[in-house]
């Protein structure tokens, strides 16, 4: 007896003998399947949204605002020339950005390795849990502002002191995330583990971890996010120090620099958007070929 | 050919003609939940080696408990259980795989579990993976197989610690009747070339008779044993046994004393 006779359950068979995969064929449904055509169904949309965004943003600017309001709102186009195209514009957003996304990533890293270390150690015991889990809460809510001359004390109002804004921020997300997958293993593989003599450690390294990942990328999808918020919220409480993103916000606000306010803005959210892209490509490719819905 | 008695009367008789001890022995097994319900209430009975016994029986009449006993998962109230748990093979109700693992990875899990290096396991793994018919399938992850497919790679999961007894949680409950008819056709194949001794828990009446040596029915909550019949017919046996008129027979007398389990 060789082969394998009862039909699978997603379809049947293709002329190699492979069993189609049902994901495979639900991407290809909606993205189309090769070459122009999908790249055209991948960028189409979004990219018809962003006309469609520039458009209406043209549209009110002409209709709601009147000649001494209209400065509070540029023109697209004149954002691009002035904050993009001016060099002399351009290079202080740049370094801005770099150190912003430096900040940013600093305390992604220290969130991620914190966030799942302590998840770990909750998810070895219930009391563990109880005791440190309303703290993990308290962390998220505290207001950061009541903080930030304390932080700045020991911490310097610098670079530092950023990250660690960044850190309590971004850090919940990964911590939640991650014990809920941790703590979803089946009570089936557990009972399976055990029969074989798996100790905790076992069980936690090759059923519970390896289980949780899809939940740990949900989990850090959204840190990446909050980080570069807490990057630029950083920014807003230590005004000292070199200028990240937030701080060039601040200050073209105050002179009413509009123009190069809307640029440091949208440097903002695209290195929210790349961070939370990336992160994403990251977990597809980890957990794509088996996880339920490809984070 | 078939009996009717209280379990506790019966000498622990097997079909085959076996003189060894038995792989697996359950005597006076109570149990009663930390909430108070009984789930078994005293019962005796052995498995001796090459014997396939199963246990059909209501749902919920702690057939499955008595499993989770037999391998240690629960403990009992009351009673005593021999077996050896190294030889022991458990097949759950579900496939259990782990979504993140491939057929291989996953049938290869015991194995790594219990420390068999990497050659040696790969070379179990990929017997047994023969064995159930999933050659080919090797390299796909669960989520790209079929109910059926699942629970073979289920079934060589545990074939590769080569167990002496294997107890099975009504593992074919989920399939369609076509498939698990030929599931069974093919765990018949499976018993009569390795040699394994086993339990099986099922409430297929059809399932039970064509596998078994020997079908025990159990009665409703608290669990004990009704009824025990011989089957007598000789293994290898073909899939048109099931419609043979002494087939019909006996699993008649087993769905009477069933219907009184009932209550």
């Amino acid at each position: 007896m060789s082969v394998v006779n009862d039909a699978p359950s997603s379809g049947s068979l293709d002329v190699l003998g492979r069993l189609p995969d049902r994901n495979d064929e639900e991407r290809d449904e909606r993205q189309g399947t090769k070459g122009l055509g999908r790249v055209l169904r991948l960028v189409g949309p979004p990219f018809l949204v962003f006309v469609l965004f520039i458009g209406v943003w043209y549209v009110l600017r002409a209709v709601l605002l009147n000649d001494s309001q209209r400065f509070l709102v540029p023109a697209p186009h004149d954002i691009v020339s002035v904050a993009f195209l001016d060099w002399d514009n351009l290079h202080p957003l740049l370094d801005a950005l770099w150190l912003s996304a430096r900040v940013a990533l600093y305390g992604l890293a220290i969130s991620i390795v914190l966030g799942i270390s302590l998840a770990v150690l909750m998810s070895q015991a219930k009391w563990v849990e109880r005791s440190m889990y309303p703290y993990a809460v308290a962390l998220q809510t505290v207001p950061i502002l009541a903080l930030t001359p304390l932080i700045g004390q020991f911490f310097d109002f610098n670079f530092r002191s950023r990250v660690i804004v960044c850190v309590i921020i971004s850090l919940f997300p990964i911590i939640a995330n991650t014990l809920f997958g941790l703590l979803s293993a089946d009570q089936g593989h557990h009972d399976l583990f055990r029969l074989h003599g798996a100790n905790r450690w076992t069980r936690l390294w090759k059923l519970q971890f390896p289980g949780a990942l899809p939940a740990i990328f949900t989990g850090l999808r959204i840190s990446a996010g909050l980080s570069v918020i807490g990057a630029i919220v950083g920014d807003f409480f230590f005004r000292r120090g070199d200028p990240g993103l937030g701080v060039l916000i601040t200050n073209y606000q105050s002179r009413l620099q509009s123009e190069q306010m809307y640029g440091a803005l949208i440097f903002a959210i695209l290195l929210g958007v790349v961070t939370f892209w990336v992160f994403g490509l990251i977990g597809k490719k980890v957990v794509g070929n088996w996880a339920d819905s490809a984070t | 050919m078939s009996t009717t008695v209280p379990s506790s009367e019966l000498p622990p008789t097997t079909s085959t003609t076996s003189t060894d001890p038995p792989t697996l022995a359950f005597r006076g097994i109570s149990m009663t939940f930390p909430d108070g319900t009984q789930a078994v209430d005293d019962v005796s009975f052995d498995v001796a080696p090459g014997e396939f016994v199963t246990v059909v029986g209501p749902s919920g009449c702690g057939k499955s408990t008595l499993l989770r006993i037999a391998s240690g998962l629960t403990k009992q109230t009351r009673g005593t259980v021999t077996v050896d748990p190294n030889a022991l093979g458990y097949v759950f109700q579900d496939p259990t795989l782990l979504q993140w693992r491939t057929v291989r990875g996953n049938v290869e899990l015991l194995a790594e579990l219990h420390g068999v290096p990497k050659a040696e396991r790969r070379r179990r793994a990929q017997s047994a993976i023969d064995l159930v018919g999933l050659s080919g399938a090797e390299a796909k992850y669960p989520k790209q197989l079929s109910g059926g497919m699942r629970m073979r790679a289920s079934l060589a999961r545990s074939l590769v610690m080569q167990p002496k007894v294997f107890l099975f949680d009504e593992p074919f409950a989920a399939v369609d009747e076509i498939t698990r008819e030929r599931l069974n056709d093919e765990l018949m194949r499976l018993f009569a070339q390795e040699h394994f001794a086993g339990l099986f828990i099922t409430h297929s009446i059809s399932e039970a008779v064509f596998l078994s040596t020997r079908v025990l029915v159990m009665s409703a909550r608290p669990g004990r044993i009704l009824g025990e019949f011989a089957v007598p017919f000789p293994y290898p046996r073909v899939p048109d046994l099931r419609f043979e008129p002494v087939f019909a027979e006996l699993s008649g007398q087993v769905s009477h004393v069933l219907r009184e389990a009932h209550g």
